[in-house]
């Protein structure tokens, strides 16, 4: 049995099924976050007092590089997918490695930070904006962890795919960047969010 | 069921032969896991409905011993056969989660949209077979989860199925399995809901535009919607709940709390309201998702017995659609007296009086159908015409609590629970009873008996209203919900009666059930066998699909040539002009 559209277009629509569910994924991850969002908007109007980032020992320095650290990921992924595209699949596996090296980093740069916070006793119970700093960049670190899995999986094993099936995997290379720009673009709220405002 | 003869070879071509635990356990196949599905949702559904027959029983002789009882409980439950009023915040918390996220939800949506949907679009399978099975097994592992949580210290979650804070937050490690449970649920329904919209939209076969789909899988296409981004928030909110209970944030904790003359050491200014705004920010649109998939069925039932079109198909599509979008901004009418402020009560007041038109105006469609019908009361008939009554019972009840000013008085109190009651049970339950005797031929090519049939449809309508109408008065005689013991008030104590007569109905309620248990076994293997693949005379896809339909459902794919219900158009030979057969 075939399923029908599973990885050409369906001429309707003009995307295969993959995308479509992809969308609706990151759909609900924009209610996920939205939510948490929302609270953190709510826990900060109703505070009688909030502290800046800055002024309890986030460090600006080390976020501005993280959030060069993924930009350049969210680019060697679109360079993997447009080198398989192109048929060069050595190029892919270049750019997808260096991608999944990025996000390597960033989480080295993340477990020093938090390291830092413990050395100086601040947990999430510390107060309530560490509360929601530790949620939500905790969240968005389990988010970084998917990705490298599935790609790591895409870059070893799942690669096998490109030999038998070359649309199918140019395709979940296409949906595991999607993801993976929204990840990106989350890191882009929480930045302001939690460092600067 | 292998004896039923198909009308329509199965091409071998396709075909291979998986063993025993592929093909029924760790099935792919859209069908398979929709009666997965099913059976593990009617098991949940006795379960939620014993919980609450056992506290049923405190509320009509408080503090009245079950000997026999509390040696099966145990002391940490029933000491003495006496129930202790945690075990009875137990058995309302759980029964109100298993019922909705373990009984009811999994029924509508996982058992019959999983199976019927996907014949009723004429596709193969759902659009992601492996995210399918993934999703019925999210679902499994937390209702384990949520079964465990009876055998952890301190019993299950005893906060209501709301888990309200600052109390679920200081709750005994039941409220922790309670939240790991729903988190396994809610990826469960996010997997589903994915699916759902893909297969809806992409799979469609040859012919069958959105204007030609069955109510039902509008129903469940706007469920699906609901599901997908209304679940978020709640994950989000078990996520702050479970950090505030193991890594000691404060959330949803106010500066300065005290329980029991003891401060809470948490560091405070969070806020008890956010978990309220989460929580029902998901929670009234899944009242639409108790509702919407019923709706579906109802129509379906409907139009198949009146044997003629519904009355303002396209009405109810856009009725239902409405109502989906609108679901999202009326969550706050649940929390007016929590002193949120009049403007936000206004808005959402009116908000709520204007979601109720549509939700009249598929009930008025749906009655307006009957109107000139040659009825067939059938039992799926019977339990579906009784849904229109029940259900607007159940929506008119809810007007006076979306009113401000007749909330004060109303809040809190049984008629609450009366109102939403009629609204899910003798509403959405009676509902899926009815597509479980109008689907079960096609699922096992066998016809459930009508005189069992009958007897459980009527004996279940009456003690349906004789435990929910009483619910109604007590609350609005100023009857509070939740007390443990309903005599301790003068007021309560007179109306000691309605709590006995309420019990009695709940128990004989549940014994009206045997019929049904024992009609849903004896004919699956002894029940009447069906001719044809179209026992109805239906008009639907479903039932252009052998019965029971194989691996990948069509011989050929269908192709779709008119509307979903032709019944007794002028001048046709039989009374019923289904949408696969092409006519002159």
């Amino acid at each position: 049995m075939e399923i029908p559209y599973s990885v050409k277009a369906n001429p309707v629509t003009g995307i295969p099924n993959g995308k479509f569910g992809i969308w609706l994924f990151l759909a609900s991850e924009v209610m996920l976050f939205g939510a948490l969002f929302s609270s953190y908007v709510l826990l900060r109007v109703g505070a009688d007092v909030w502290p800046h980032g800055r002024d309890v020992g986030l460090s600006i320095p080390l976020a501005t590089l993280n959030t060069m650290v993924l930009i350049a990921s969210s680019v060697t992924m679109v360079m993997a997918w447009a080198s398989l595209k192109m048929d060069q699949f050595k190029k892919f596996r270049l750019y997808l490695g260096l991608t999944i090296l990025l996000a390597f980093g960033f989480l080295v740069v993340k477990y020093f930070e938090y390291t830092a916070k413990f050395h100086h006793e601040i947990y999430p119970s510390t107060s309530t904006f560490f509360a929601i700093y530790f949620t939500l960049t905790g969240l968005h670190g389990l988010h970084v962890i998917g990705g490298i899995i599935v790609n790591s999986y895409l870059w070893g094993p799942g690669a096998k795919v490109w030999r038998s099936e070359p649309d199918r995997f140019a395709n979940r290379i296409e949906y595991a960047g999607l993801y993976w720009h929204f990840v990106d673009l989350v890191w882009i709220f929480l930045f302001p969010v939690l460092y600067l405002l | 069921m292998s004896e039923v003869v198909n009308h329509h070879p199965v091409h071998e071509a396709h075909h291979e032969e998986l063993g025993f635990l592929r093909k029924y356990v760790f099935s792919t196949d859209h069908k398979v896991i929709g009666i997965q599905y099913g059976l593990t949702a009617l098991v949940f559904l006795l379960f939620g409905f014993s919980l609450i027959m056992l506290l049923r029983w405190q509320l009509a002789y408080p503090g009245k011993p079950v000997i026999w009882l509390g040696k099966i409980l145990g002391e940490n439950f029933m000491p003495g056969g006496i129930m202790l009023p945690e075990f009875y915040n137990m058995l309302g918390a759980m029964h109100g989660t298993i019922m909705v996220f373990l009984g009811i939800v999994p029924l509508a949506v996982g058992a019959f949209g999983n199976y019927v949907m996907p014949l009723q679009i004429g596709a193969p399978d759902m659009a992601f077979p492996k995210i399918n099975a993934a999703s019925y097994w999210f679902y499994f592992v937390g209702g384990v989860v949520m079964l465990y949580s009876f055998f952890v210290p301190g019993g299950p979650a005893q906060g209501g199925w709301t888990s309200y804070t600052p109390l679920a937050d200081i709750a005994p490690v039941g409220q922790t399995w309670w939240l790991v449970g729903m988190v396994f649920l809610i990826t469960s329904s996010l997997l589903g809901s994915i699916n759902f919209i893909v297969t809806i939209v992409q799979m469609r076969t040859k012919g069958l535009s959105f204007w030609r789909l069955p109510v039902f899988v509008w129903a469940q296409f706007v469920t699906a919607f609901l599901l997908l981004l209304a679940f978020p928030p709640l994950e989000a909110a078990a996520v702050l709940q479970l950090m505030d209970r193991l890594a000691g944030t404060s959330f949803f904790l106010p500066s300065g709390l005290v329980v029991s003359g003891q401060m809470i050491p948490n560091t405070g200014g969070g806020s008890p309201l956010l978990w309220q705004h989460l929580f029902w920010f998901l929670a009234h649109p899944e009242v639409y998702v108790l509702i919407l998939p019923g709706m579906g069925i109802v129509a379906e039932v409907i139009a198949n017995n009146t044997r003629k079109p519904l009355w303002g198909y396209k009405t109810i599509v856009f009725s239902i659609l409405f109502i989906g979008g609108m679901s999202f901004t009326v969550w706050a009418h649940h929390m007016f007296m929590t002193g949120m402020g009049t403007t936000m009560s206004t808005f959402f007041q009116t908000t709520t009086m204007i979601i109720s038109i549509p939700s009249v105006i598929i009930l008025t469609s749906l009655l307006l159908s009957l109107w000139g019908a040659s009825i067939r009361f059938t039992t799926p008939m019977l339990f579906a015409i009784a849904f229109l009554p029940m259900f607007a019972i159940g929506g008119l009840t809810g007007l006076p609590l979306g009113l401000t000013t007749s909330d004060i008085h109303l809040h809190d109190t049984w008629y609450v629970i009366g109102h939403f009651h009629y609204v899910v049970a003798p509403g959405t339950i009676f509902a899926l009873f009815a597509g479980i005797y109008y689907w079960y031929p096609k699922v096992t090519g066998r016809m459930l008996n009508s005189v069992l049939g009958k007897i459980h449809f009527w004996l279940s309508l009456v003690f349906m209203n004789g435990v929910f109408l009483p619910m109604l008065i007590q609350g609005m005689a100023g009857m509070n919900r939740r007390y443990y013991d309903p005599t301790a008030t003068p007021w309560g104590k007179a109306m000691q009666p309605f709590m006995e007569f309420i019990s009695w109905s709940a128990w004989l309620l549940a014994i009206s059930q045997i019929p049904f248990v024992i009609n849903f076994f004896w004919s699956m293997w002894k029940g009447r066998k069906v001719t044809s693949d179209n026992p109805w005379d239906a008009t639907t896809l479903e039932w252009s699909a052998p019965t029971p339909p194989p691996h990948g459902n069509f011989p050929t794919p269908p192709e779709v040539y008119r509307e979903p219900y032709e019944y007794s158009v002028p001048g046709k030979e039989k009374d019923f002009s289904p949408q696969f057969i092409k006519e002159a």
